[in-house]
């Protein structure tokens, strides 16, 4: 078993995989805590449909690095969404939902009528659960996305107190004079860029699940918000590892792997959580 | 000293007033309560006064020197903080936001305004748990040490009481009597008119016979004999 792992990771391709999976589970797991206090769970969800909508227009009209039009479609999409909470006549988890349908809906269309691929149904099928991707990784795309996981660790260290005092308490932050709308702004661009980059490794069914697991694990057993977020962030790491390894080994699906080991991972917390109290 | 003036301001939102040509001012040391029924628009002063929202007409000044750093709020609890996770200290400490700026983490000094206003509110015993296990009581107090870290002169409070039990709510209104003994000024909105009318020095009451004045004047007013016998506090009246 050793033996095979260790021949496999003399691989570039599975090395690849393994740092762009770290990064990203890394990345997914700050802003989770985040997300699911302030009821967004399902924001990932809704942005990664969205970000398939863009991918299959980007696929149709020959965009060569599709990037270029997925980001900002998603990072517009994530600053609308998160805006919804406050006063709009159609609620955040309703605007979610919409949204999220929609740009599935819609994307698949989009595929199915103007596509030239033969695999149809395989490349929706890899878009959706990121079945091989995240295999297939050149030396660039690792270079961008560790670039891009680096700035947004950065970004969350950096205002990890401001964070934390706007998902607390909205309304206290802004009475004392905090930008708590700009901060909001903050997060939702980060959780865009991370759902972005989070495709490549689990498909865009399955982001929420990184971005979900991990915070609420964390949050069965401890009981400060540091200690949530850092214990979310190895747990999360952890669990990719697990999931890339156990994929390589088995020739399992990555995606559906590495979610796997988070639920288990959740399953866990959740016993452990009961035993403490 | 007035620090606040309000004169024919009128408050709502979506265009759509709640309440009409309110003219009131609140002075240095001056304990005020906001009375009047559910919807007579409390909550949208507060909202209002604290800047978060702007009144549809009329005009609030704030007087002496009264920034928007040394306003002090303790607002309703919210859904999301019932099962936050987090530490009595990360919540206080959070008071001192405002005073960062840009910068991102804490300097000693506001660590130390944080633990100055836990021993204050003594809750030091509860500064590592988590605030998802305490009473509500604990989290009151707890929300209170965090609005006096954001501001020492004006502590606007909104229903400090809702959801305690009597003992509780006792002990809170005697420890904002206390703050307000030190010099610090208290708006206040309370469903409790008995306990109101018991501590308040001004009285704001809203709705369809708005009322300002001192407590005195309160309980020999029309308005104010009629809510008080109807809200069981007649014991005092």
């Amino acid at each position: 078993m050793l033996d095979k792992l260790i021949m496999y990771l003399e691989y570039p391709f599975v090395r690849y995989a393994l740092i762009v999976g770290v990064l990203i589970a890394l990345c997914s797991s700050l802003l989770g805590v985040t997300l699911v206090l302030k009821r967004f769970s399902f924001i990932g969800d809704g942005l990664s449909h969205v970000a398939f909508g863009a991918m299959a227009i980007a696929a149709v009209t020959g965009i060569s690095n599709n990037m270029l039009l997925v980001m900002p479609v998603t990072v517009v999409s994530a600053v609308l969404l998160l805006r919804t909470g406050q006063n709009t006549k159609i609620k955040g988890d309703a605007a979610i939902a919409m949204i999220s349908v929609g740009a599935l809906a819609f994307g698949y269309l989009i595929m199915n009528i103007f596509s030239k691929s033969a695999n149809l149904s395989g490349d929706v099928c890899s878009t959706l659960f990121g079945s091989t991707s995240i295999l297939t990784l050149t030396s660039r795309e690792v270079l961008l996305c560790t670039v891009l996981s680096l700035a947004v660790v950065a970004v969350f260290v950096l205002f990890y107190n401001k964070i934390f005092a706007v998902t607390f308490d909205e309304s206290f932050a802004k009475a004392t004079g905090i930008k708590a709308e700009r901060y909001n702004l903050l997060i939702a661009i980060v959780i865009a860029v991370i759902i972005v980059l989070a495709m490549n490794l689990v498909g865009s069914l399955l982001i929420s699940a990184l971005v979900i697991f991990p915070a609420l694990s964390a949050m069965r057993i401890f009981k400060s918000f540091k200690s949530v977020t850092v214990f979310s962030a190895a747990l999360s790491v952890a669990c990719a590892v697990l999931g890339i390894v156990i994929s390589i080994l088995m020739g399992t699906p990555v995606g559906s792997t590495i979610v796997a080991a988070d639920a288990l991972g959740f399953i866990i917390c959740y016993i452990i959580g009961g035993i403490v109290k | 000293m007035a620090i606040i003036t309000c004169q024919n301001v009128t408050i709502g939102y979506d265009g759509h007033a709640v309440a009409e040509k309110l003219s009131f001012t609140v002075s240095d040391g001056d304990y005020l309560c906001i009375v009047g029924e559910n919807g007579s628009g409390k909550s949208t002063l507060i909202k209002t006064l604290l800047r978060l929202q702007k009144p549809l007409d009329g005009k609030i000044e704030f007087g002496g020197g009264l920034g928007q750093n040394e306003i002090g709020y303790l607002p309703q609890q919210t859904e999301v903080q019932k099962d936050f996770p987090a530490t009595v200290w990360e919540i206080v400490l959070s008071g001192c936001q405002s005073m960062c700026g840009i910068r991102p983490f804490y300097s000693r000094s506001e660590k130390d305004t944080a633990k100055k206003n836990i021993e204050r509110m003594g809750i030091s015993d509860l500064v590592k748990r988590c605030y998802r296990e305490l009473s509500g009581g604990q989290q009151q107090r707890v929300l209170l040490a965090r609005a006096l870290c954001a501001a020492n002169k004006l502590l606007l409070l909104d229903e400090p009481v809702s959801g305690l039990d009597p003992k509780a709510a006792a002990d809170m209104y005697s420890l904002i009597k206390e703050l307000n003994a030190e010099g610090i000024t208290v708006i206040m909105i309370s469903h409790d008119i008995a306990e109101a009318v018991k501590y308040a020095t001004h009285i704001l009451h809203l709705g369809k016979n708005q009322f300002f004045g001192t407590k005195e004047e309160y309980v020999n007013n029309g308005t104010g004999k009629y809510f008080i016998t109807e809200n069981g506090g007649e014991d005092y009246a």
